[in-house]
């Protein structure tokens, strides 16, 4: 669009012109007044964005198949005394004997074959996430890091499958319950119980259409590492790696032999891998002790890598179950320092009261909503766009979204640690008919999950935003680029004044060519930000560091390099008119490229991005020039400015958002490293972007500020 | 008098008649022909004049034939062939005659035969497998002509209009547990089918014929069996496999509807073959909820034919109809599985089971057996518990003290014949029912004293297949052998040595739309990636063709016999479909068939002692018959890319609104002339005070200063006239009335 302008005001340039058309006259005019423009369209934006709690819509069900809480639950007492019996059983092992955390594996195989499913043990080894440049956005690989390691490091997971009795087994639905097979934690042997009590009800339903797989996650290396190992085996399973054979050799040195159950009439267990069909979707189940609470609280988590999200029907189907059935509070994760901010409430209150004028006006204009609800709506939404620009999975869910699977994890956290029995039974009973109505809303889908959203921001667990109306925010605030980028272009490039003179003529002929400068400068930039997003895969390789000294590392590095650039590519040329006009058109546009690209590739990150990049851009301008006619309105942009790069350095960014919600007290320089090592360590597309667009821009944004013209 | 024989509606979709045809089966035999569905018989009986209608002639015959006995006092005075032929039919009808034509020996060996047999075999997890098998023989002759006493015409049609020399179709629901259930005796190897549909025949036809033939096949069998058999029709549904799925000369089509899902409306018309139907015999043990409710349910129908006789005579036909049910015995202990009980099998009884007994044997059976087979496992271990002396097996089962009981005293007791010492050989109880009537029905119950356990014989190896890779572009097929036998690797009936090797056939049908990349086949054995060559004996690959034919693989694995698992992968692409290609509910995935997996060196047989009861049993005869082990694999399901179907509205907006702009932009370039244009506005330029503001509105809005009066609104006057104004003013007004006065 931007190039099509540019020819458009080249063309309009000589005398007589023929007339152009509507569409070319219309952006000849926002160009021209590209500065009106794009105050509009930056306040609009940020108000859009202001305004999305309020814009949210009620979720609703949107496959018909689903039929969530149509069947009454067929879970029973008894399913949940033997679950209990199950939890004492794990429980009353010695925790400090060496191989409790066998016996207990042992024991769970034991109850689940004797509900005659088929059980499988699944040995991993856990292995850190490690950096590798080049795996960025590449499919869980399997090959990576699967040899090499210390037996201390694997762990051992239980699976049981029921096979749904009169289904073809073309589909499978996958209950995760994490579970730290060497501690002994009540909350856990909570879960493991709930999730007994639904798949003991399970194997014995005649209704299943789909099997049905229970992982109980062997959690002692982390929830996440064991359910992704188990997702790689099962979908990209190693035939001749020697893998398997280190964890057999493993076991075996170790005298551990789990694969033999010595009574012969049980079906056997087997160290093999088991499958199911293709996965239908996934619930993670955990339960939590929170402190404090008025009720039981159900706590929903849905996104995974990258920003993506289940489809809304799961969330829908869970939160309609435990509202409307079982009577447990859905929460999703919010920030509650938001809940503090006077001024949001001050918004709210304004925006209630717009709302409540315009209902005045006309009864169909509903758009009011209570002050308490837009602050609580904010909050969540914070927390929902952060959580996705961070790209990082908030739980065990995450492995399964990886491998196209809808999945969540459902945190269920009791109001008291209950004693007394009948309280707990009863809390049992809850939460498994919960589990029980999803699975069977899931299995009576008949095809995969795809009526309902997949891109949404939650504005409470009943309340969405769907793409349609959050681009809009988006949009409006990264329109104005482009117009801007044009305007500069035409004013850095307008024929001089004294353009008549015929010896001039030679000089226009090489006009266009006086961006070029100024794009070899962006991109080398560019060019250094590849080159410091790609130092900390070698830094991390220097032993014995803390996170400090790395970050001080990559931060000299980091600077040299940039000193080196610009030495070397430093123009001797003077500088001429104009200079500084074509650099910030070309940042502009850099900006403008990388924030819609980003916005494809996880919207949350571009959102917030463009909140910080687009008034740095926009704004930046020669201090020199300003200081020259110092005004009120110069002085003014002066001191924006230099605010705006100083937040929007990253570094510095991290550290303000930081104080902001935990206060300044400790502040560490390593956190920083740590922060984005956990970033590349997810494959999260920010640390790209952060090192590949803000990074730069932010440089070239400095550069314009400190441009000598 | 007027018989009036209108023919049915044509049976070319599948279509659920409560009741099946007899009279004009015929019809079956052409469903591609068109035109005589609405033709109407009528040909007339009265005095004695008869007047068939030519073409029709031979259905006349039938049908006079059928009713001879009735009219036989009008047509006294008909010519005289017929008469006489209609006499003799009558005296070979009387009711005596029909009484006994089932039973025994009527008049040569050139009889009509029909045998039913129930086999019920305890599993060693709990659940009991019932395996029913309806046997109807029609000799080759010519005496009878088209017709037939017990043998259902509507498959004899079928081979003789088909020339179909063997077939076999099946109906399954649910999967057959290969683990658990025994994957090596004649019922796993024979009945196990895969989910859904499962057809194949042999043609006796040239082989640029049989395409036809096989598609005429397909439509009659929909129509017979009211389900979706007509979808194999297409030439990317079926295919013809040369050697690995099965040994017959000929020409063979085969083709699987995994999808197909089966129900009583499949029951029933399968019911409706057998001379007794439902009503008598062991068939009346189907009680519809009970055997649908089971764990597995595989119907099936398997014909062989000496179809290579001369056209006048009418092919000798053997029909075997077969179903297996597992089922779960609900005992009343089933609630406290945890509890010491837990070990016992439950104890059953046929009532217990289907809910219904067996009052009696089907009148025009010749033989009516129920056998109760049990492994021999079970005696060797109550052996050792219980120290038992040395009974015979016979006296142990039903002589107090052994581990079971049962309610009946078998009428014969069969042994498996012992060569070599594994397991898995077992032992038949028989019962005859004839025995019993309605006073007193045949209701055999079994019930455990001790816990029992033992384990069916497994195939050589257990094959599994699932899908490796995610996303929406490739991935790949893994067929997966695991050695059953790991632990004890002497047995089976090879003898283990260097050099030994392990024959296994794979057949695998793949749909046009999984590419299949064949050359990515890799191989690994015991976790090592091995040279193809080194263990694929034999290949053949036919390429799947887009939308055309469907990509076929037959391959002869030769491993060694101590492998402990082996592994095949091929990768694919997944194709794109066109719109209209896509099934129903296509959001779900699609489905690739399962792959049949058989092993040529090792055979299930029963070696049963030789019996004069065994020969006259087609189900033991069957069951020593020489057929190499089969498994079939799961059903796979691969998500492939789907529009949204639920948006076809947005895309013919968006088409539409490119169409228009598009178009717009063109016609304009085209017939617009601007230098026309021009010189028209200057010469009618005075202008109205309204068109001044608005040109200077316009002005102030481009950002220019207001030019002189003269030139301005050269560029603004076709973009906003006078008229323009008034309209968009008009509209405006009109879109606030209605927005004040419709609320």
């Amino acid at each position: 669009m931007a190039k099509v302008e540019k020819k458009e005001v080249a063309a309009a340039t000589p005398p007589w012109k023929p007339k152009p058309r509507p569409i070319v006259r219309l952006g000849i005019v926002l160009i021209s007044h590209s500065l009106l423009v794009s105050v509009v369209c930056c306040t609009a934006g940020i108000v859009a964005l202001f305004l999305l709690p309020m814009l949210a819509k009620n979720t609703y069900i949107s496959e018909n198949a689903l039929m969530p809480g149509s069947a009454s639950s067929m879970l029973s007492n008894h399913d949940i005394s033997e679950a209990e019996r199950l939890a004492k059983d794990l429980t009353s092992l010695n925790s400090g004997a060496a191989d409790a955390g066998i016996e207990r594996r042992r024991v769970l195989a034991k109850y689940l074959s004797d509900l005659g499913v088929e059980v499988g043990y699944h040995k991993f080894q856990s292995h850190q996430n490690q950096f590798h440049p080049l795996h960025f956005f590449s499919s869980p690989d399997s090959g990576l890091s699967r040899e090499n390691g210390s037996c201390s490091s694997y762990g051992i997971n239980v699976v049981g499958i029921i096979r749904a009795p009169q289904a073809d087994g073309k589909e499978a639905i996958v209950l995760v319950t994490p579970f730290n097979f060497r501690k002994n934690s009540s909350s856990e042997a909570l879960s493991i119980s709930i999730g007994y009590a639904v798949f003991s009800l399970l194997s014995r339903v005649s209704w299943l259409a789909k099997d049905i797989i229970w992982l109980v996650a062997d959690s002692q290396y982390g929830e996440y590492a064991s359910v992704a190992s188990w997702l790689r085996d099962y979908h990209i399973p190693v035939f001749s790696a020697s893998s398997s054979h280190n964890a057999d050799s493993c076991f075996e040195g170790n005298n551990i032999n789990l694969s033999r159950e010595e009574s012969p009439g049980r079906t056997e267990i087997s160290s093999g891998f088991r499958r199911a069909g293709t996965m239908a979707a996934a619930l993670v189940l955990k339960v939590t002790d929170v402190k404090g609470q008025l009720e039981d609280t159900l706590s929903v988590y849905a996104e995974a890598s990258n920003g993506q999200m289940p489809n809304l029907d799961l969330i829908n189907v869970v939160n309609y179950l435990a509202v409307h059935r079982q009577g447990l509070r859905v929460k999703v994760e919010k920030f509650l320092s938001v809940l503090t901010w006077e001024w949001i409430w001050v918004l709210g209150d304004t925006l209630n009261f717009i709302g409540k004028v315009a209902g005045s006006l006309n009864p169909e204009w509903k758009f009011g909503i209570s002050t308490p609800d837009y602050v609580e709506g904010t909050a969540t939404l914070a927390s929902s766009l952060y959580r996705q620009a961070l790209g990082i999975p908030t739980g065990p869910h995450g492995a399964f979204r990886d491998f196209q699977v809808d999945a969540i994890t459902l945190e269920i956290s009791p109001k008291v640690v209950y004693t007394n029995q009948g309280r707990r039974n009863e809390f049992i009973l809850r939460s498994a008919r919960l589990i029980e109505g999803v699975v069977r809303s899931v299995n009576n889908l008949l095809e995969k999950f795809h009526q309902s959203f997949f891109l949404y921001l939650l504005t409470s667990p009943a309340k969405f935003v769907s793409v349609g109306v959050y681009m809009i925010g988006f949009a409006l605030l990264v329109a104005p680029l482009p117009l801007v980028a044009a305007s500069l272009y035409v004013d850095a490039n307008k024929p001089e004044p004294s353009s008549q003179d015929p010896k001039q003529k030679l000089q226009i002929n090489f006009k266009p060519w006086k961006w070029l400068s100024a794009a070899k400068q962006v991109f080398t930039v560019h060019a250094w930000g590849v080159f410091v997003s790609l130092l900390p895969y070698f830094i991390s390789q220097i032993p014995n560091s803390t996170p400090a000294a790395h970050s001080i590392i990559w931060f000299s590095l980091s600077t040299f390099g940039l000193l080196v650039l610009y030495l070397i590519t430093k123009s001797p040329s003077k500088p001429q008119k104009g200079k500084w006009e074509n650099l910030k058109s070309l940042t502009i546009s850099a900006v403008f490229i990388g924030l819609l690209l980003m916005s494809v590739v996880n919207f949350a990150t571009a959102q917030i991005g463009a909140l910080v990049l687009v008034p740095a851009c926009l704004l930046a301008q020669p201090l020199k020039l300003d200081i020259r006619t110092a005004s009120l309105k110069t002085f003014l942009r002066i001191a924006t400015n230099v605010f705006i790069s100083f937040v929007a350095f990253p570094p510095a960014g991290f550290f303000i958002l930081k104080g902001v919600n935990e206060g300044f007290g400790n502040m560490d320089v390593g956190e920083f490293w740590t922060w984005l090592e956990s970033l590349w360590a997810w494959n999260s597309a920010t640390y790209i972007y952060i090192g590949m667009v803000h990074l730069p821009c932010w440089v070239l944004c400095l550069q314009i500020l400190l441009h000598s013209c | 008098m007027t018989i009036q024989i209108r023919k049915g509606k044509r049976a070319t979709e599948p279509q659920c008649l409560g009741s099946q045809r007899s009279l004009n089966s015929e019809d079956l035999l052409f469903p591609n022909q068109t035109g005589d569905s609405k033709a109407a018989v009528y040909f007339q009986l009265s005095n004695g004049r008869f007047r068939p209608p030519p073409a029709h002639r031979l259905i006349a015959h039938h049908i006079v034939d059928t009713i001879a006995p009735i009219f036989f006092r009008v047509s006294r005075t008909m010519w005289l062939p017929l008469r006489l032929t209609l006499l003799l039919l009558f005296l070979l009808l009387s009711p005596r005659a029909l009484l006994r034509s089932g039973s025994a020996a009527v008049v040569s060996g050139e009889e009509e035969e029909f045998h039913e047999e129930l086999l019920l075999k305890p599993l060693p997890d709990r659940k009991v497998l019932a395996h029913f098998h309806f046997h109807s023989i029609a000799p080759p002759s010519k005496s009878n002509g088209r017709h037939h006493h017990l043998f259902p015409k509507a498959i004899s049609q079928l081979v003789q209009k088909f020339r179909v020399k063997e077939m076999e179709l099946s109906f399954t629901q649910g999967r057959w547990n290969y683990e658990r259930w025994g994957g090596f005796d004649p019922i796993s190897s024979n009945n196990a089918k895969p989910p859904g549909v499962e057809l194949w025949a042999v043609f006796d036809v040239p082989e640029d014929q049989v395409d036809a033939y096989w598609k005429n096949l397909t439509n009659s069998l929909s129509g017979l069996f009211c389900a979706s058999i007509n979808f194999l029709e297409s030439s990317t549904m079926y295919s013809a496999p040369k050697w690995s799925f099965r040994i017959t000369p000929g020409r063979l089509r085969y083709g699987t509807l995994p999808r197909e899902a089966v129900c009583t409306e499949n029951l029933t018309p399968w019911l409706k073959l057998l001379p007794c139907r439902d009503k008598a015999g062991l068939a009346a043990l189907l009680d519809r909820p009970s055997i649908y409710k089971g764990f597995y349910h595989s119907q099936r129908l398997y014909l062989t034919s000496n179809a290579s006789v001369p056209a006048e005579t009418v092919s000798g036909i053997s029909l075997e109809q077969t179903l297996t049910v597992v089922l779960q015995p609900n005992s009343p202990s089933s609630s406290s599985i945890h509890s010491g009980e837990s070990n016992f099998q439950p104890s059953w009884s046929l009532s217990s089971i289907f809910g219904r007994k067996i009052s009696g044997k089907c009148v025009l059976a010749q033989s009516s057996i129920v056998y109760l087979q049990l492994e021999k496992s079970i005696f060797s271990e109550q052996k050792d518990n219980m120290d038992n002396g040395p009974n015979s097996l016979a006296s142990e089962g039903f002589a107090g003290g052994s581990g079971f009981e049962m309610s009946l005293d078998p009428d014969i007791v069969i042994e498996e014949e012992n060569q070599s010492q594994h397991k898995g050989s077992s032992v038949l109880y028989g019962f005859w029912v004839e025995k019993y009537n309605e006073s007193q029905p045949f209701d055999l119950g079994l019930k455990w004293k001790y816990p029992v356990f033992w384990s069916s014989r497994q195939a050589p190896l257990h094959a599994s297949r699932f899908l490796m890779g995610s996303g929406n572009e490739r991935g790949a097929i893994a067929i997966l052998f695991k050695s059953a036998n790991s632990a004890d690797s002497s047995s089976g009936s090879r003898h283990v040595s260097d050099g030994c090797e392990l024959q296994v056939d794979v057949f695998q049908v793949v749909p046009w739309y999984i590419k299949v990349y064949y050359h990515s086949l890799q191989i690994f054995v015991d976790d090592e990636a091995k040279p193809i060559g080194d263990f694929v004996h034999k290949i053949q690959v036919s390429p799947s063709k887009d939308k055309t034919s469907p990509g076929m693989m037959e391959m002869l694995l030769k491993l060694p016999c101590d492998v402990r698992s082996a592994a095949l992968t091929l990768e694919f692409d997944k194709g794109f479909l066109h719109i209209d290609e896509y099934p129903p509910d296509a959001n779900q995935g699609y489905d690739i068939p399962s792959a049949v997996i058989s092993f040529p060196s090792f055979h299930s047989v029963m070696h049963l002692l030789s019996n004069d009861s065994i020969r006259k049993s087609p189900l033991l005869s069957r069951f020593q018959e020489k057929n190499r082990v089969q498994s079939y694999t799961e059903v796979l399901l691969v998500p492939l890319t789907t529009p949204d179907f639920s948006m076809p509205y947005n895309v013919i907006t968006i088409t539409c609104t490119v169409f228009a702009l598009f178009f717009g932009s063109l016609l304009n370039v085209l017939r617009r002339r601007v230098g026309e244009e021009e010189r028209y506005l200057k010469a009618g330029k005075k202008k109205g005070w309204l068109r001044v503001l608005l040109s200077r509105l316009l002005a102030k809005l481009r950002g220019k200063p207001m030019e002189e009066p003269d030139q301005p609104s050269s560029e603004s006057a076709p973009l906003i006239g006078k008229k323009l104004v008034l309209k968009v003013i008009l509209v405006a007004v009109l879109a606030v009335a209605w927005q004040f006065y419709s609320t």
